[in-house]
């Protein structure tokens, strides 16, 4: 199982492209806001909570076709079925290694990212742990949605319209950590219900994206 | 002994469905039809909300097949899941729009009572955006099943996306909850003491409801009918290719 981490890490390092493009979209995203909504950092301040989770959700979809598609094209994801590691094992790899190339930077990254949307400085710490909380559960669902996807010739844009809906209750609490926190309110329950969600999501997500893999190897 | 497992032998279900459904059809325009001309023409007009209130037995019956065909859905799919009875999947599959349309109708006549009453058409509030939500899972399932090209396989994965989603689906409208307190009031009928609605009101909306019931009785009776005529289509085609 570490071997196959190891081997996606580099595929993602190396193909060119799946690594730094959720990153560069994040940034883009982030520009792009400013322009079309002005300039006035009150706004900007306001809703920066919103727009970098929202960011952050879309980042993480722009990646999701790259974990299973490649393989299943070449025949890996056949060879991995057979082989002795389970596919819920496979399937939570593939997530951690998605998780390492999308979720991670990201969470790296949106500090620089708050600041351009003049993010007030008490919401700092609130919007790289409620990241660092739910990218994981951004991973763990998108796995589950690309698997379901997986044998389409063009799953994309389904894969995005029934992952999305996937992703509210994570962007509900995740944002709404960000915005108490600006606000010097409590975070303690959207924290909590975040964390619920990826605990949950990671725990039980994987044996359905096993299960729908193996209904698409069939 | 009889069961409510014969059912799932397709020839059985077309049997009994050859009569069940027209009795079922007629049944729901008779009762939909009593159910409406009384709400509509013979209840007094609210104190307050006028002429307007009348769109609730439209409105609520819609509201609850919404979340009822998603139930009828979900129990569908776990059938097949775990029992493999096709026609239980093709059941899921005919529900699906239906739904879809009810969730529909729930958000547009709402959308006109709101504008006359709250001054919007649209308001986030947790029940609408939680209704929202569900039209968007219903989309997702409905774009799923008509981009798999195998049947079994398709089965197979948006039952899982079913159960899946259902998860998804509540854990939603407890975030939408969490999110915005509403604009919506509370469930027009309840059990709970004290609930406001006049009896004037009540009986015709119970019928409504009955009445949406068998509609969407009907609709999923017809729909399922269909696909297991266009399966036995599919197999007579190949049958015949392969002679």
């Amino acid at each position: 199982m570490i071997a196959l981490l190891v081997r996606d890490l580099r595929l993602a390092f190396r193909a060119g492209g799946g690594f730094g493009l959720g990153l560069a979209f994040f940034l883009i995203i982030a520009v792009l806001v400013p322009l079309g909504v002005g300039p006035e950092p009150e706004i900007l301040a306001r809703i920066a909570p919103g727009i970098l989770w929202v960011g952050a959700l879309l980042a993480c979809l722009l990646s999701l076709d790259r974990i299973f598609a490649l393989d299943y094209e070449d025949g890996s994801l056949d060879l991995l079925a057979t082989a002795p590691v389970p596919m819920e094992g496979v399937v939570s790899v593939k997530a951690l290694a998605h998780w390492l190339t999308t979720g991670l930077p990201l969470v790296l990254i949106s500090p620089v990212l708050g600041l351009l949307l003049y993010l007030p400085p008490q919401a700092y710490g609130w919007l790289v742990l409620s990241l660092a909380l739910g990218t994981p559960a951004l991973s763990v669902i998108g796995t589950f949605g690309a698997a379901l996807t997986v044998g389409l010739k063009r799953g994309g844009l389904l894969l995005s319209l029934l992952v999305l809906p996937l992703y509210i209750p994570t962007l509900v609490f995740g944002a709404e950590v960000v915005a108490r926190g600006a606000q010097g309110l409590d975070v303690a329950t959207p924290l909590a219900l975040l964390a619920g969600i990826t605990a949950g999501a990671v725990a039980l997500l994987p044996f359905a994206s096993a299960l729908v893999i193996r209904i698409n190897l069939r | 002994m009889a069961s409510l497992w014969e059912y799932a032998n397709p020839l059985k279900f077309m049997r009994t469905t050859d009569w069940l459904l027209p009795v079922v059809a007629v049944a729901a325009v008779v009762v939909t039809t009593i159910g409406l001309v009384w709400g509509f023409f013979f209840t007094p007009d609210d104190f307050r909300q006028g002429a307007t209130v009348k769109i609730v037995f439209i409105h609520v019956p819609a509201a609850m097949m919404a979340i009822n065909a998603w139930v009828m859905m979900l129990v569908a799919s776990l059938v097949w899941l775990i029992r493999r009875h096709h026609v239980s999947a093709l059941a899921a599959k005919a529900a699906a729009p239906i739904g879809l349309v009810m969730t529909l109708i729930g958000l547009i006549t709402g959308a006109v009572w709101g504008q006359p009453m709250w001054g919007t058409w649209w308001a986030w509030d947790p029940r609408l955006t939680s209704f929202l939500i569900l039209f968007l899972f219903y989309l997702g399932y409905i774009a799923l099943w008509s981009a798999i090209d195998d049947p079994d396989t398709g089965a197979d994965l948006t039952a899982v996306l079913c159960l899946v989603g259902s998860v998804f689906a509540v854990l939603s409208r407890y975030a939408a909850l969490f999110w915005n307190q509403g604009l919506h009031q509370g469930a027009s009928l309840s059990v709970a003491p004290g609930t406001r609605m006049d009896w004037a009101y009540k009986a015709p909306l119970y019928i409504c409801m009955v009445g949406f019931g068998l509609i969407f009785v009907t609709l999923v009776l017809a729909g399922t009918r269909t696909e297991i005529r266009a399966r036995r289509m599919k197999a007579l085609v190949a049958r015949e290719r392969m002679a």
